[in-house]
């Protein structure tokens, strides 16, 4: 008995009729579709998150903060503790000096062009040496600021999402003025979300002389890390914890990426039993108009196993289809689609990109083929289970 | 094959008793029938005295409650679904009131279908295919599909497909049933043919006088029993 050949030649029946029915085929494919465009669309936002935050850190970068805050918003450091971490061991040494930016950090309103209601936005007062410890900063528009003036410049992330940051337009800030200088780009990292402005501008406009958030440095090496780190902690005059960059941007992103996936997951499990259901219901009328076709195969002398397996592959390749619609579908309305959301570590908003990735795309057809699995089985099995004689008796 | 006589089908004290919720029904009690190799019965009754229930019996699609179903000296009713399947693919022919065709394959394809259960090539499962409608005189409706023939030709393009394999025994339940009576008699010469020409041995349900003439014997099925003779 060639098993394959009847799998096969009853899968054909199968597809081929499926012509005769296919408004209950086509809305299978379609719920399947909406769920996949849904989860890749979901999981889409929280790749993207991931990979801001994931590009803005590296290995051989450090943050330093006040020992006991986990993020740049409860953390506060003196100039004298900032002069101490700059002079550290492992800080890479430049003709400007070490590679340590001394920064502070405020949170001002501006309204989003989407909405036109007020969000935070991170307004960054950096030293001279941020460039070189970001590394990947660029000017695309304008010039940097001028030290001592109020001038800033903005990340092209927050210029898309936020109203008025335009090259050469003035941003009003309490009392005072800026003028934009420029816009910027940091390889896609989450600077830029960001304002910048000169650090002792800044102190002196939020009244804060000597107050700093953080530190961020640039070191020798990766290696050198450990070094830079013992050097801090072992010093009895400061108070203080380091991580690299690269670590703490996936401490800072995980809650909310972990959020993100969290809700898309638990919308595409509801959508999911709706489309299992459509599935279910579509396999189940296939096989039962097929009733006595399928009792006429047997009666020739064909298997259960062929009936089951033909009648899986048709729900299978229904499902691809809905996979391949949804997912392809996400990829072109989503991948790239700028967006922001909160950053629930320091309540500003964050721009990044929808990243619809290989991998996404993958689960997606993967979870068209299951759903394509699981709504086909049952079917499957009533159709197998048919008595002969009874099912030849429908008309 | 053939057992020591020349009995192909042996049926013995068979008893079938349907369940359709509390009810019991009973439809076959404590029946025998032995048909000959060769032989041309056809099997009438009123309807819904069981002629199709026996008529699955002795095909394998179905299983006796009590007795025992013998063909060609096996016991089908002892073997297990899968063998069973085996047993019918190279045994029987079946020819069936509707025809039973699948409407999305053509004629050919539809004969074609039992010889996917052998280990014949394609070119020679189309070969086989070509002669078995040839013999029901089709050869110029090869490309058609089932709903562009008649019913006489789709009931030819059936009987094509109940011999295309080359089986122990013809079973068709009310082959004319469906059919006018000129097409109807083209399908019971046909039928004699095969049966005189082949020496195909065929069991026939009908409840047509008219169609019975034409087996070699004729039994009765009456209140779940057999008689030779028709009951008055
Ligand atoms: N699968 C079944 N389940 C329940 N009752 C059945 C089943 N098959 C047949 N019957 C009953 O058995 C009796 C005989 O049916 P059948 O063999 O089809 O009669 P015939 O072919 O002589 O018209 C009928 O009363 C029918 O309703
Ligand atoms: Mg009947």
């Amino acid at each position: 008995m060639n098993w394959l050949s009847q799998i096969l030649s009853i899968a054909v029946f199968n597809l081929r009729s499926i012509p005769a029915r296919l408004g209950a085929a086509l809305s299978a494919v379609i719920g399947i579709a909406g769920v996949v465009a849904v989860l890749t669309g979901v999981l889409a936002i929280a790749a993207g998150f991931r990979k801001v935050m994931t590009v803005s850190g590296s290995e051989d970068t450090a943050i330093v903060l006040r020992a006991g805050s986990d993020n740049e918003m409860n953390s506060g450091l003196s100039r004298e503790e900032a002069r101490l971490i700059a002079e550290a061991p492992g800080v890479l040494r430049t003709a400007e000096g070490p590679a340590a930016s001394s920064e502070l950090f405020v949170i001002i309103d501006i309204p989003k062009r989407s909405t036109g209601t007020d969000a935070n936005v991170p307004l960054r007062g950096v030293s001279s040496a941020a460039y070189n410890v970001r590394g990947n900063m660029e000017m695309v528009q304008g010039r940097r600021f001028e030290a001592g003036k109020n001038e800033v410049i903005v990340g092209v992330g927050a210029a898309r999402a936020f109203r008025g940051l335009d090259a050469g337009s003035q941003l009003k800030i309490g009392p005072d003025t800026w003028t934009i200088t420029g816009i910027f780009t940091s390889g896609g990292g989450i600077a830029e979300s960001e304002i910048w402005t000169d650090a002792a501008v800044l102190q002196s406009a939020y009244k804060r002389p000597d107050g700093f958030q953080s530190v961020y440095v640039r070191l020798e090496s990766e290696a050198a890390f450990t070094g830079f780190k013992d050097a801090l902690t072992s010093n009895p005059q400061l108070q203080i914890k380091t991580t690299t960059l690269a670590e703490h941007y996936a401490e800072q992103s995980s809650g909310t990426s972990g959020f993100i996936t969290g809700i898309g997951i638990f919308i595409a499990v509801l959508m999911a039993f709706g489309a299992l259901f459509g599935a279910l219901n579509t396999m189940y009328s296939a096989v039962s108009a097929r009733t006595r076709e399928i009792a006429t195969l047997r009666a020739i002398g064909f298997g259960r196993g062929p009936v089951i397996v033909s009648v899986l592959v048709e729900s299978l390749i229904l499902a691809l289809a809905g996979g391949v619609l949804g997912a392809g579908l996400a990829w072109l309305a989503f991948d790239g689609y700028q967006a922001a959301t909160m950053n629930f570590q320091t309540f500003s908003q964050v721009t990044f990109a929808f990243a619809v990735t290989p991998a996404l795309l993958f689960t997606a057809i993967l979870t068209a083929s299951v759903l394509g699995l699981v709504g086909g089985l049952f079917p499957a099995i009533r159709a197998a289970r048919m008595p002969i004689a009874s099912a030849l008796r429908e008309v | 094959m053939s057992t020591a006589d020349s009995s192909l089908v042996r049926i013995r004290d068979v008893t079938k008793t349907f369940h359709r919720g509390s009810e019991d029904i009973h439809v076959l009690s404590s029946l025998d029938l032995t048909v000959a190799k060769g032989e041309f019965l056809a099997l009438m009754g009123p309807s819904g005295s069981g002629k199709s229930t026996l008529l699955n019996l002795i095909g394998g699609l179905d299983r006796p409650t009590h007795g025992s179903v013998e063909i060609g000296g096996q016991r089908i009713d002892q073997l297990t679904e899968r063998d069973l399947a085996a047993w019918r693919a190279e045994h029987v022919g079946f020819v069936f009131q509707f025809y039973n065709l699948m409407p999305v394959l053509t004629a050919e394809r539809n004969v074609e279908l039992p010889l996917l259960l052998t280990h014949l090539s394609k070119s020679q499962r189309r070969q086989h295919a070509g002669n078995a409608l040839k013999a029901v005189g089709l050869s110029h409706r090869l490309k058609h599909y089932p709903r562009t023939l008649s019913g006489g030709e789709q009931q030819r393009v059936g009987i094509a497909r109940a011999i295309v394999s080359d089986p122990t025994i013809l079973l068709c339940d009310e082959p004319t049933g469906d059919l006018d009576r000129k097409s109807g008699d083209e399908i019971l010469t046909l039928l004699q043919t095969l049966n005189q020409e082949q020496g195909k041995t065929i069991i026939m349900v009908t409840h047509d006088p008219h169609a019975s003439i034409r087996a070699s014997r004729t039994v009765h099925l009456d209140k779940g029993q057999l008689a030779t003779t028709a009951p008055e």
